[in-house]
């Protein structure tokens, strides 16, 4: 979403933004199909969906909520700091936003374990065994929040790039365009989190 | 329009040599070379779905195993399909047409992110390669038509996973290239340009742009959730699961209704181009097309619906499809009278790109009035997946933007090549083209009405003389097509020299060289007037 006009002789920083903001459109319905499938199915099988959110693990859940919001401040001021110029200040908020990251993918992780430890996967005869609703509430959560974790290992690829071009000063404090739009995209990240926070655990 | 005067002429971008051999067009970011390896592309594949086409109507000349089985059939039609709507009219005009001409009709240099022009380019061929892939690697063609309705595309055998990854990674190419146009329109226009005095082909791709934008997604997720089902046995549309097939048939029509409309709008673009050029009047209505063309943008989200009225659904949601569908017809019926206003006392000229135009007009007023007959709830009960609904779309799809493509081609050809078309073969090619379509789909109105069923190889007795006068047609069409082709590519190696604006055109692209310089225009146009001001 960076590459500017070759051509012009006038950086328009609206272009990159306007761009990504774009982008941005299109993966929110991305997921919204998604959504659309879990709003359908919750009405369906609506009991079945409340049972089967008691399996997944609140604690986990929320601490991965929190270490997501916290890394959308710690963005923030990367945003902020390379915006005055700081150069240094906002890689180092970029490397605690990636750890942050990876954090949160490590907790997935052993979420995810416990789950398929338990026979609780798609296309396990234990889950199949609980019925039509439990299948589809396990399959769409591993659907979606497996979709927003391919989401975050891309976010956190673009967060390396960002740290080699801060390195090599193709992102600047006059051209901070690219680390405006990982920040943007970290952040639809963190919505989409807070709405498959909400729909997976904490409605039960 | 504009006041750019060239005196000393810039080397032409087919000139301007960046790179060594082929690497000048696999690595350019020039918005024209990049329309053109699409349109090479998009030749290619054309062909190859074409000669499908022609096999199946060789089939059904007669009763009977002709000259395929009925799983090779099945195979051919999905094939079609997949080529001649994913990698042809949905990419079609917007990615030949669009990225050549919209940077040059907005007095741009380029589009607003040049790279990502061409990675939409290498995800468009990434994307025809998978979903190509699918009839030659060993699990058999696919057989479940383009539509990959559930439960068939997760029940089958055949190479269903690289068929719709391939779909899917086309949607993306699809998404960069209208996110690109979006922003270039909103950033990249000249000086003095105001939204109002953009050409109309501009604002049926930012129309386009925005469906491209927002209606790919869903489609996109929705074959990853058939990948999903198909891998990770997850039931998003198995009864057997939980799911829910009819749920695929309403994500999957949320996303291709709206891209019939990403084919048709670029269409009507064009050919309110080339009318009012031919007839050297002002357009009939200007602000009346523009907003013809943002509503039926919007409204046609809200009517996919209509795909579906035999599969199951409320009363209540049937009567509301139906309903919308009849309202999105009305600025559809805007542009017709919109574009015969403009010919009314106009100084028509008989050029190849008008009789395409005008034709056009004629086949998509058929097209889009059988599409009434369907959109009317007892009378698809009817016709419902019968040869009429053939005929209906490709009426559309094939005449309608077919009709455009070809027309933009030639009006726009010693503009792209700086060369001329020989013109009687154009229009020798044109008239067996327009009469051997006409026999092509006309029968399959009439054999619909009849009762014969799409997507059957064989039939009975009765639909017998209908199917011969369209299989005749199809021959008669594709010679045509022939003499097109070979027109075209005999006039961009040799054909006489073009001058700037051979037509009087009043557009931008028309006030700077034939072919254009790499940046467009030598002086930057500064825009005064509307896009038609005739005198």
């Amino acid at each position: 979403m960076t590459n500017t006009s070759a051509h012009s002789e006038h950086y328009d920083a609206q272009i990159p933004k306007m761009g990504m903001w774009l982008f941005i459109f299109t993966e929110m319905l991305l997921f919204g199909g998604l959504f659309i499938v879990y709003s359908i199915y919750r009405y369906i099988y609506g009991d079945a969906f409340h049972l089967a959110a008691q399996e997944l693990n609140l604690t986990i859940g929320t601490i991965n909520s929190m270490i997501l919001l916290f890394s959308s401040t710690t963005v923030a001021i990367a945003i902020s700091s390379i915006q005055r110029g700081n150069k240094k200040l906002s890689a180092i908020f970029i490397i605690i936003t990636m750890v942050l990251g990876i954090a949160f993918l490590v907790n997935k992780y052993f979420e995810w374990q416990v789950k398929i430890g338990h026979g609780l996967y798609p296309g396990s005869t234990v889950l199949a065994g609980f019925g039509h609703g439990d299948t589809l509430f396990f399959g769409l959560y591993f659907a979606m929040t497996g979709l927003h974790a391919l989401h975050m290992i891309i976010g956190l690829v673009i967060w390396g790039y960002a740290l080699v071009f801060i390195q090599t000063g193709k992102t600047t404090q006059d051209r901070p365009a690219f680390i405006e739009n990982s920040g943007l995209y970290w952040h639809l990240i963190d919505v989409i989190w807070i709405f498959l926070f909400s729909l997976f655990y904490l409605i039960t | 329009m504009s006041e750019s005067i060239h005196e000393t002429k810039e080397p032409s971008y087919l000139e301007v040599k960046s790179h060594k051999g082929i690497w000048n067009w696999l690595l350019t970011t020039d918005h024209k070379r990049i329309g053109l390896m699409y349109l090479y592309a998009m030749i290619t594949f054309f062909g190859v779905g074409v000669i499908l086409g022609l096999m199946m109507k060789l089939e059904l000349i007669a009763p009977g195993k002709t000259i395929m089985s009925a799983q090779t059939y099945n195979s051919f039609f999905t094939l079609h399909g997949i080529i001649m709507i994913f990698l042809i009219v949905v990419p079609g005009l917007p990615a030949v047409f669009g990225n050549f001409f919209l940077p040059i009709l907005i007095g741009a240099k380029d589009v607003a992110f040049p790279k990502l022009n061409l990675l939409s380019w290498y995800v468009y061929m990434l994307g025809a390669v998978v979903a190509l892939s699918s009839q030659f690697l060993s699990g058999g063609a696919p057989d479940t038509g383009w539509t990959f309705y559930a439960p068939y595309s997760f029940k089958t055998s055949t190479n269903m996973l690289p068929a719709v990854l391939g779909a899917f990674i086309l949607g993306f190419s699809s998404i960069l290239t209208g996110l690109n146009f979006i922003v270039t329109m909103h950033r990249l226009r000249a000086k003095g340009m105001t939204w109002m005095k953009m050409p109309l082909f501009p604002w049926a791709l930012y129309g386009t742009a925005w469906i491209q934008l927002l209606a790919t997604p869903i489609v996109g997720i929705t074959l990853l959730m058939v990948v999903a089902e198909r891998t990770l046995q997850i039931g998003f549309f198995d009864p057997a699961l939980g799911g829910d097939p009819i749920l695929y048939q309403h994500l999957f029509w949320i996303y291709s209704h709206p891209a019939v409309y990403i084919m048709i709008l670029p269409a009507m673009g064009v050919v309110s181009e080339i009318l009012p050029t031919f007839a050297q009047k002002t357009i009939f209505g200007y602000k009346a097309i523009v907003i013809s063309t943002i509503a039926i943008a919007f409204v046609g989200y809200f009517v996919w619906g209509h795909h579906m009225f035999t599969s199951g659904m409320s009363g209540v949601a049937l009567y509301i499809f139906s309903l919308l569908t009849f309202l999105v017809a009305i600025p559809s019926a805007i542009k017709v009278f919109n574009w015969i206003a403009t010919l009314y006392r106009g100084s028509i000229r008989l050029e190849t790109p008008f009789y395409w135009a005008a034709s056009f007009i004629f086949v998509f007023m058929i097209g889009g009035l059988s599409g009434l007959v369907l959109g009317s709830l007892a009378t698809d009960v009817y016709v419902h997946d019968t040869h009429f609904v053939v005929a209906h779309f490709h009426y559309i799809v094939f005449g309608g933007v077919g009709f455009a493509f070809i027309g933009a081609m030639h009006y726009w050809f010693p503009k792209m090549y700086g060369r001329m078309y020989d013109a009687s073969w154009a229009n020798i090619g044109w008239l067996f083209f327009f009469i051997g379509f006409n026999f092509l789909y006309m029968p399959m109105f009439y054999l619909g009405i009849l009762g014969m069923p799409r997507r059957y190889f064989d039939y009975v007795d009765k639909f017998h003389n209908g199917n011969i006068v369209s299989t005749i047609g199809s021959w008669v069409m594709v010679f045509g097509l022939v003499v097109i082709v070979a027109n075209l590519i005999k006039s961009a190696r040799s054909g006489p020299l073009a001058d700037d604006n051979p037509w009087n055109g009043k557009t931008l692209e028309w006030a700077t060289s034939s072919p254009p310089p790499l940046e467009n225009f030598e002086i930057e146009p500064v825009v005064t007037e509307g896009p038609y001001e005739y005198k």
